[in-house]
């Protein structure tokens, strides 16, 4: 797995060219919990955004509800800037069937209307399931059909690729 | 052999499918319902205030007895989980007809029900409806008879915890009607659950239950006793509408003796919690100075209903989905 380090620097890298050329302004970062937070200030503090991060929990907008209930674990989302007529950086760690961005776009349009929406997402497994593809990626990387891959935080980040028992 | 409240509440994998009771709740569980509740408080702050937990479910509001304010908060509850609401005051319609109670919930489950929410005169109502007519339809208790009022505890708790942070250590006293209060009985199983220090019944023996101390209660006759060292004060409405008989000499006696005033207020600790489930009789249970001052939450507790009642709503709603789901044979996840 690459360095992580070098990985969010061609991200700030490709954000900065991303958001030049769509003329930008003030963009404030929106994490999605847990990983995503984690990504979202690490590029906060590499662009000089001054705007907090934002942290989006999701549980309430998961379209597996019906299937598997309610998530055990949820905490309160927290927006700590007026999200209307705002250019929003959202980010998440790793981005898949596109379910989790689908459920974090409705919750942000609950806080009001954003001018725009940027996705960053740190690695890309592909094997997406809903037409949603990231502004900026960190890596693509193709996984066996027993492995997961995680973000290991907050103090210092690190990608690591587990193997998943079998159901 | 008659489930216990634990089985009929739970799902195999311990999710709640049905909130009957406080009784049969352990600590994890209640703790999760509060910090669910905790994160639907701030979907109570956005711009809009809706999330699609419930979209395209149906929930009736069943009430056996007349209430506007549980009614209400349900009702707001449900529909900021997007739920489709129907309301029926049953005391009114099918049940004068001489439909009976089981006709008339088997026929709401007809038209597609997903959730009961049910408030009965009799004691153990939602329980007999949980257990033996529709157990497939989420019930959830917003009052049966003398027994539990188990939302209106939680919502409580929430409050107190937003307040203190923690259960430990805290002396809680009950104030008033006892005898007549299913609050009082979700409330003190619920302190004594989270692990307060103390729970304390504050009433003439008239208004307390036969056995106090078997619900895990130090009962006093005294204000100026049962205050000190106090650090939460719930005080309970005069349920002019359940007494039976001379209970009381007088509604200004009552006042005199057991009304908190700002005088019997300084028994507690300093910063002491004054709280009140509603409706309020001002001069019968309390001081207008004392409930609307610096040391009443009572206006925090509404807010908390709304938010407490949708974290069981939806819990329940998803253990019940989890087990139609089960009962099928699939479900993966998926990021």
């Amino acid at each position: 797995m690459q360095d992580i380090e070098q990985l969010l620097d061609r991200m700030t890298d490709d954000l900065r060219e991303h958001i030049n050329a769509r003329g930008l302004s003030s963009l404030c970062p929106v994490g999605i919990r847990t990983g995503g937070v984690w990504v979202a200030q690490a590029l906060r503090e590499r662009l000089g955004i001054q705007a907090e991060c934002g942290e989006l929990d999701i549980t309430f907008y998961r379209d597996d509800f019906s299937r598997i209930g309610l998530h055990p674990r949820v905490s309160p989302s927290r927006l700590p800037f007026e999200t209307e007529g705002q250019h929003l950086l959202l980010v998440d760690d790793v981005i898949m069937s596109g379910r989790t961005i689908r459920a974090a776009m409705n919750e942000l349009f609950d806080y009001g209307r954003p001018e725009s929406i940027t996705l960053a997402a740190l690695v890309d497994l592909g094997r997406r399931e809903l037409p949603i593809q990231p502004d900026v990626t960190g890596t693509h990387e193709t996984l066996g059909p027993r492995q997961r891959i995680k973000l290991r935080g907050p103090e210092s980040l690190e990608l690591a690729v587990e193997e998943v028992p079998d159901a | 052999m008659p489930e216990t409240s634990r089985d009929l509440q739970l799902t195999a994998d311990g999710e709640l499918r049905h909130f009957l009771a406080i009784e049969g709740l352990d600590q994890a569980l209640l703790t999760r319902i509060l910090d669910t509740a905790d994160s639907f408080i701030e979907v109570g702050e956005r711009t809009i205030k809706k999330v699609p937990l419930l979209r395209g479910r149906t929930v009736v509001n069943l009430f056996f007895e007349p209430s506007t304010r549980t009614r209400s908060t349900f009702e707001l509850a449900a529909k900021r989980l997007s739920a489709d609401v129907l309301n029926l005051d049953i005391g009114t319609s099918a049940t004068s007809k001489g439909e009976s109670l089981s006709d008339t919930l088997l026929n709401l489950r007809a038209m597609a029900s997903d959730m009961f929410v049910m408030r009965h005169s009799q004691s153990g109502a939602p329980h007999f409806v949980a257990q033996s007519v529709t157990p497939d339809v989420a019930i959830i208790n917003a009052g049966d008879g003398r027994h539990e009022h188990p939302t209106q505890a939680m919502l409580d708790m929430l409050t107190i915890r937003q307040h203190m942070k923690t259960f430990r250590g805290l002396r809680v006293a009950i104030v008033g009607d006892v005898q007549h209060s299913r609050v009082a009985r979700s409330q003190i199983r619920a302190l004594n659950t989270l692990g307060v220090d103390e729970v304390r019944l504050i009433a003439p023996d008239t208004l307390l239950p036969h056995e106090p101390e078997a619900l895990g209660a130090r009962v006093f006759h005294r204000m100026e006793e049962g205050l000190r060292n106090v650090d939460v004060i719930i005080m309970l409405r005069l349920q002019h509408e359940r007494m039976e008989g001379a209970l009381l000499p007088s509604e200004s006696e009552f006042y005199r003796m057991y009304g908190l005033t700002r005088e019997k207020l300084a028994y507690a600790n300093p910063g002491a919690l004054v709280m009140h489930p509603g409706p309020i009789n001002r001069g019968v249970e309390i001081e207008s100075a004392v409930a609307d001052g610096p040391q009443s939450v009572i206006l925090g507790q509404v807010t908390n209903g709304i938010a407490v009642r949708m974290a069981v709503m939806s819990m329940s709603m998803g253990g019940q989905l989890n087990e139609r789901q089960s009962a099928t044979g699939e479900g993966v996840a998926s990021t």
